[in-house]
């Protein structure tokens, strides 16, 4: 019982905050979207942006607020794009997506290659904002508890969204969006403009959370260095039925995996890295199948909507 | 009830009137100066075969389409309706055929639909409001049911609750008991005459003669997109149900087309030539209905009906029988080669068809275009395909020659097949199956959904291929197709046969008495 000391629990909790948070966010974008009947391959571009460019403005300004601001806003200029081209042009929502992901992993390599491929800056640790009491618990306490402020608003999101969802009219616009849209424009309400909405929000999430993984999780801009995260992103959506806390749970889980590498050189086992960053992909295999079946998607998904079309 | 009601507030003249109005299609002109009045306290019947126009019609009225000519007036202003919203808010509202519900939401949460989006639905208060609605109406609603989970007769009832909600002046009821049993048809129906009563103006599209004669006060025809005819209320009241549903017939058709059915009715013909279908001891597995111990013959010549309450493993034996499914034991025998254990493509060739009852499904591809349809369990053959290669001389010749026989009624034989109309594309089905060295035919519920006309013709050509020497085998669940053309009559039920009777005069009360589990 010599791995679960203390030390390799809190970086193992450590861990799946810190890699959780990103794909917490990117999850709850996508449901978001898919919510609203647009299925969102370009998520992991919106990442990208998102990092490139908060760990930029947070590396010109000093301030960590203002890039994550305009990691957020990244993240939304390539959701313009996307609700231009898919919902108000009906382009096909796949083939956008990648577009949109590729470009974006392009135009942040050359960028980064311009700027930044000698000095290799880096941005130094956030200042963690330790919650009274519950930072004393051990374990979770220094895991959770003692993070920066984005940890607490990106977790108070699922409960923003909870309560979207169960309790406004938008809840269920979003929903009739994605399920009858013919239904939203019958009761009045403009399909094209709220799965606008939708997508911006998006591209909002998921700029924070690469935001996120360049300010916090690395401290540095690094090309492709979301790696797969937007699309575990997409996974965690589907997976999660429309429940943001189950966007949550997976989210952590997959985090856990993520972080294993770091936790189990912490408690000295030495396992090869390839093999344990293979790790959240076979479960994301793995949970597939378990549970895959029984996703559940919103009925007009992918689909562009055009009034009185049979 | 009627004539109470309808009088004094008629006097008003009419909430909606379409004048002269004409929408265009690429290749189509939906509707051609289309003239209608819609008056307060009046079910307004708009009849007419599919495509002709009736469903466009519904479009602009509710907001969907704009017309391209004419006017649309309410209470005798013209006005442009721009949007379903508009059309709501003038006093339409419409039910549609497919449900506009979202399944996933409550009703209570369907029916707040737009507000703003920040604020909290006050779910309380709507609620209350439509169980109000619901039983000053005589019908009953649970506001926190999930609209997925009700019936369609109860979300049409649900649907009309939230349109009187909204004010609606004028209900337009789109093919509404389509889609319904016959016991949701007749709720609706006398929910329709309550609706009158209190004074609004309803639209009830249909294309069942009994329906509209049963509820409507006025009845206009549409055909072709054009005007075809009306019945004023008086003259409606007045004329006895026969002589009503023959004027109706002369205007939707323009020649009396249910005398066709009385002379062709069925005299007994000497059939009983050596069998060419013979199916013994089948039995396929099912989730649903497994089949078992079916045993029947068909001669050369002879249909012989299967007839059965929908759902009692019918489908699951054309398939069988087709090749579509696994038979796990019995056989089945065309001509003496057996071929239970033949792919489709091989029993096609020995001469076995199927014209199967979902023909967007899996008859034809929508997608593509008619000539390749009439071809499509034929690809990679010659002269169609050489070495792999299409031979489009051949493919268009081959197509043109089935759509002259088969009266197909397209565009070109370049149109995607889906952009047809019901009873085209089982033209196109038809054509395909009977064509060749056919040997044995099943049809599957070959009239399902089709109108008037096409039932007609679909069933000339069935007897043609009896009287061809085709052993056919017609899977129905409507009984008068099944006594005007079978020589004998398999009862089928939970997956066996349970009988088989001549079509003699006493056929029907056998029928009866074998589906209601009574042996004969």
């Amino acid at each position: 019982m010599g791995l679960f000391t203390e030390a390799f629990l809190t970086s193992l909790v450590l861990g799946a905050v810190v890699a959780g948070i990103p794909l917490l966010l990117a999850g709850l974008g996508e449901q978001l979207s898919e919510k609203a009947g647009v299925l969102n391959i370009g998520l992991e571009g919106m990442m990208l942006i998102g990092a490139y460019m908060g760990f930029l403005i947070a590396y010109v300004s000093g301030s960590t607020t203002l890039g994550f601001a305009f990691g957020a806003l990244g993240g939304m200029a390539v959701a313009a794009i996307m609700a231009l081209l898919c919902v108000r042009l009906g382009l096909n929502q796949i083939v956008i997506g990648i577009a949109l992901t590729l470009g974006a992993e392009g135009i942040t390599a050359l960028l980064h290659n311009i700027q930044f491929s000698r000095t290799y800056p880096r941005l130094d640790a956030m200042d963690t904002l330790p919650i009274p009491l519950l930072s004393g618990i051990p374990v979770i306490g220094p895991a959770v508890f003692d993070r920066p402020v984005i940890v607490y608003i990106a977790i108070l999101l699922v409960f923003v969204m909870i309560y979207v969802f169960r309790a406004t009219h938008l809840g269920s616009a979003l929903q009739a969006a994605g399920d009858k849209p013919a239904a939203l424009d019958a009761a009045g309400v403009d399909v094209i403009c709220t799965r606008t909405v939708a997508v911006l929000c998006t591209g909002l999430f998921a700029g924070l959370g690469g935001a996120f993984m360049s300010i916090v999780g690395a401290g540095v801009f690094v090309p492709f260095m979301t790696h797969g995260n937007g699309f575990i992103g997409i996974v965690l959506a589907m997976l999660a039925r429309g429940k943001p806390l189950w966007v949550l749970g997976g989210a952590l889980l997959f985090g856990a995996c993520l972080s294993m590498t770091t936790a189990l050189q912490v408690a000295g086992v030495d396992i090869p890295t390839d093999v344990i960053q293979m790790l959240p992909f076979a479960m994301v295999m793995l949970v597939l199948i378990l549970a895959g079946r029984r996703a559940s998607l919103p009925l007009a998904l992918g689909s562009s909507y055009v009034r009185g079309a049979r | 009830m009627v004539g109470s009601s309808a009088s004094p507030v008629a006097a008003q003249g009419p909430v909606v009137s379409l004048r002269q109005v004409t929408k265009r299609f690429p290749g189509v002109v939906a509707n051609d100066h289309v003239t209608i009045d819609l008056w307060p306290g009046e079910v307004h019947v708009l009849l007419g075969e599919n495509g002709a126009g009736k469903s466009t019609l519904v479009g602009m009225l509710s907001g969907l389409q704009k017309p391209d000519e004419g006017e649309i007036l309410i209470d005798g202003s013209a006005i442009d309706i721009a949007s379903p919203r508009q059309a709501l808010d003038l006093g339409i509202g419409t039910v549609f055929q497919h449900s506009m519900l979202v399944p996933s939401l409550t009703l209570v949460d369907n029916f707040t639909l737009g507000g703003p989006w920040w604020k909290r639905p006050d779910r309380e208060g709507v609620a209350a409001r439509m169980r109000e609605q619901a039983s000053s109406i005589g019908i009953r609603i649970d506001p926190y049911a999930l609209a997925g989970s009700l019936s369609l007769g109860e979300q049409q009832q649900v649907e009309i609750v939230r349109a009187l909600m909204r004010g609606s002046r004028c209900l337009i009821l789109d093919e509404a008991t389509a889609m319904l049993t016959p016991r949701d048809a007749e709720q609706l129906g006398e929910l329709m005459r309550r609706l009158v009563a209190r004074g609004l103006a309803v639209v009830f599209i249909t294309h069942k003669l009994n329906e509209a004669l049963a509820y409507g006060d006025r009845i206009s025809v549409l055909r072709l997109g054009k005007n075809a005819g009306a019945m004023e209320p008086q003259v409606l009241k007045s004329a006895d149900t026969s002589a009503a549903m023959a004027e109706v017939v002369r205007m939707m058709f323009g020649t009396n087309a249910f005398g066709e059915a009385e002379s062709g009715a069925r005299e007994m013909r000497a059939v009983g030539g050596r069998p060419v279908l013979a199916v013994d001891g089948l039995a396929v597995d099912d989730g649903s209905v497994p089949l078992s111990g079916i045993s029947f013959t068909v001669a050369a010549g002879e249909i012989l009906g299967l007839a059965g309450i929908d759902g009692n493993g019918q489908k699951q034996l054309a398939e069988a029988l087709a090749g579509q499914r696994p038979i796990r034991s019995g056989s089945l025998k065309l001509k003496g080669v057996s071929l239970e254990k033949a792919g489709v493509g091989e029993r096609r060739s020995h001469g076995l068809r199927y014209v199967t009852d979902d023909r967007l499904g899996e008859g034809t591809v929508g997608t593509f275009p008619v000539s390749t349809n009439l071809l499509l369990k034929q690809i990679g053959d010659r002269p169609f395909w050489k070495s792999g290669v299409e031979q489009p001389a051949a493919i268009a010749d081959n197509a043109r020659r089935y759509v002259g026989e088969f009266d197909v009624r397209t565009p070109s034989i370049e149109t995607p097949v889906a952009k047809l109309s019901g009873g085209n594309i089982q033209k196109v089905l038809l054509a395909r199956e009977l064509s060749g060295a056919a040997e044995a035919v099943i049809f599957a519920k070959p009239t399902y959904g089709l109108d008037v006309q096409n039932i007609r013709s679909s069933r000339r050509r069935i007897r043609e291929a009896a009287e061809a020497g085709r052993a056919v085998l017609l899977i129905s669940t409507d009984l008068e197709e099944i006594l005007e053309l079978a020589d004998r009559i398999a009862v089928m039920s939970q997956g066996r046969i349970v009988g088989t009777v001549d079509n003699d005069a006493d056929a029907r009360r056998k029928i009866g008495e074998l589906m209601s589990g009574m042996t004969v």
